[in-house]
């Protein structure tokens, strides 16, 4: 850290008996003060800046898993394949596919809603909900994807309810895995839109939607006109949040399908781990890497931005 | 009796809306309850497959089977070491760190705290390629304090962000007298402010062990030996045999490695009135 600058920094806080130091006690207090955040910087530079200004470089030669010298620039190569790759593209709509879906749709209209209905439910009723549905969150990735597996597989518990009502069994795995996966993170995610929404409903004056009520607007009326206005913040953040957490999904897809079959639950994450280990290909995954980390640090701005006031 | 009905009707029509309320989050309840049904199911029987169903007979012959040293106990402990060694680095340094960011105010304070929001939603799933390419160069990989190394960096972010907004929830004047008295920051730290903010320690303790316990991706990235290998990572031999799987027996195992995160969990939530704080947390 740059202690220097920090020195110049005017000290706020009377410092009680001692308060009557010269000034040139500054520098040397200013040091003994940013000391403490050494060791987390340490750690943030080696172990994460230093990975982020790697995965940069990398991403920019044609660096391979084994028997090369030394890897050499190869500049926007590693891009320019990466957009005439049909397994990119299709890892990209993918992608898309599985973040609009179980993110925007499932996971924040799905926690929307529960957080509303258990505003009005019963005490029990709102206990085991939240039970059940913040278990699902806590459980460890992977035995969250071994359950939806199981769920979803054709001898699995899904088929054998379509078929005690006679509707149709599928291959769930194999006509629509990105549906199965996405369907496996918003069993997996919705408890925290749950939880942010809940914070926010509980916020929101009663006397507010009790005048509205008085006043004879309906339920639905209520909601998108007082109450939704109201969370707009909260709303933001946690979109931000669940989209970044849905980005970067890889365990729960490689349990459930490891990308296939084919490659047609391939999302980012799972294509970039193919291109760099199956593969060989490290420059290339890194530079799918590079991609994602840009797209996730868009969102993490405005996710900043969302913030921004209360900072 | 015109009047009466109309009088009743506001009641009724509440109490209408909370069976409706009820019935609906009873409906989603049970979607979301049939695959945690299972894994408890399975667990306890013999014969179990992928659908959920009453065991004829409970057994314990599952959880007999996998709780064998080379199946549970070496990665249970592999999983301990790495999340225990993880958290105790990242709750120091966030403590250290939290400090002056809380107590000193400097025109520093609000870039570095940007920089740290900023990181704790960087999708770290994206820069695993490079921190394997990085270990390889460095002889970190397969290495256990890399990759605790590796768990706490990646932690520390929110965990910093966590530890300073309880941090900034301590008064300042207890602390004061105690430095007129001529102790130091490290021990105001120590003795005043981290014991005055028990809870806050305690969540990000918990958060930072169960995000560690529950990841996959770093130590299947950073691990190589399977001696080494956490759970998360060791469950996937279940199915890595070719054979058929004993799902009563994934089941189990699941059973024992998700138990310790949902304790934890519920310890926690339990002090602090649910919600784990994170709505808190979250808003800033």
């Amino acid at each position: 850290m740059s202690a220097g600058t920090r020195a110049a920094s005017p000290p706020v806080r009377p410092l009680g008996a001692r308060g009557a130091a010269p000034r040139r006690g500054g520098l040397l207090r200013s040091l003994t003060r940013t000391l403490p955040l050494a060791p987390a910087v340490v750690l943030l530079l080696l172990f994460l800046a230093g990975p982020i200004v790697y995965c940069a470089y990398i991403a920019f030669t044609d660096l391979q898993l084994t028997g090369q010298a030394h890897a050499s620039f190869v500049g926007f190569d590693n891009f320019r394949a990466a957009f005439r790759d049909d397994a990119f593209i299709n890892a990209v709509w993918l992608t898309l596919v599985f973040t609009v879906l179980s993110s925007l749709v499932g996971q924040n209209t799905l926690g929307l809603a529960l957080a509303a209905l258990m505003e009005r439910a019963s005490k029990p009723v709102r206990t085991l909900v939240g039970a059940v549905v913040i278990t699902a969150w806590v459980l460890p990735e992977v035995v969250a994807g071994f359950l939806l597996y199981a769920f979803f597989r054709r001898e699995g518990t899904l088929n054998a309810i379509l078929q005690w009502l006679h509707l149709p069994s599928q291959n769930w795995m194999f006509t629509l895995p990105i549906l199965a996966v996405s369907f496996a993170n918003v069993w997996r995610g919705t408890a925290f839109s749950m939880l942010v929404y809940s914070a926010a409903l509980g916020e929101i004056p009663k006397e507010i939607t009790e005048a509205a009520e008085v006043d004879g607007a309906g339920g639905w009326r209520r909601m998108w006109h007082i109450t939704l206005p109201m969370i707009r913040r909260s709303i933001g953040t946690n979109l931000m949040l669940n989209t970044l957490q849905t980005l970067s999904v890889f365990g729960l897809i490689w349990v459930m399908t490891r990308g296939g079959p084919g490659n047609r639950s391939q999302t980012l994450p799972l294509f970039m781990y193919e291109q760099a280990f199956q593969n060989s290909m490290i420059g290339y995954g890194t530079a799918v890497a590079l991609l994602l980390l840009v797209v996730g640090s868009l969102f993490s701005l405005v996710y900043m931005r969302l913030l921004r006031t209360e900072l | 009796m015109a009047v009466l009905t109309h009088r009743a009707t506001p009641r009724s029509r509440r109490s209408g809306r909370r069976l409706a309320a009820d019935a609906g989050l009873l409906v989603v309840a049970a979607a979301f309850a049939l695959p945690l049904a299972w894994v408890i199911l399975s667990s306890l029987d013999a014969h179990a497959d992928l659908r959920v169903k009453m065991p004829d007979g409970v057994t314990l012959s599952n959880f007999d089977a996998v709780l064998k040293p080379d199946i549970t106990f070496t990665p249970l402990l592999n999983s301990l070491i790495l999340c225990g060694g993880g958290t105790a680095l990242t709750v120091v340094c966030a403590a250290l760190a939290a400090y002056p960011l809380s107590r000193f105010r400097s025109r520093l304070n609000r870039p570095f705290l940007l920089t740290i929001l900023f990181a704790t939603s960087l999708p770290i799933t994206a820069i695993m390629v490079p921190v394997y390419a990085l270990f390889v160069q460095v002889n970190l990989i397969d290495t256990t304090q890399g990759t605790v190394f590796f768990f706490a960096a990646s932690q520390l972010p929110f965990a910093i962000w966590l530890m300073k907004n309880f941090m900034d929830g301590v008064p300042k004047e207890l602390e004061e007298a105690a430095w007129t008295d001529g102790a130091s920051s490290l021990q105001s730290l120590v003795r005043i402010v981290l014991p005055l903010m028990g809870p806050g320690v305690a969540v990000v303790t918990v958060f930072s062990f169960v995000m560690m316990w529950g990841n996959f991706f770093v130590p299947f990235m950073l691990l190589l030996t399977p001696d080494q290998m956490p759970a998360s990572v060791s469950i996937n031999e279940f199915f890595g045999n070719r054979g058929t799987v004993v799902y009563g027996q994934l089941a189990a195992f699941s059973v024992i490695y998700s138990t310790p995160v949902i304790l934890l969990y519920v310890l926690v939530a339990r002090r602090l009135g649910g919600g784990f704080a994170l709505g808190g947390a979250v808003k800033g």
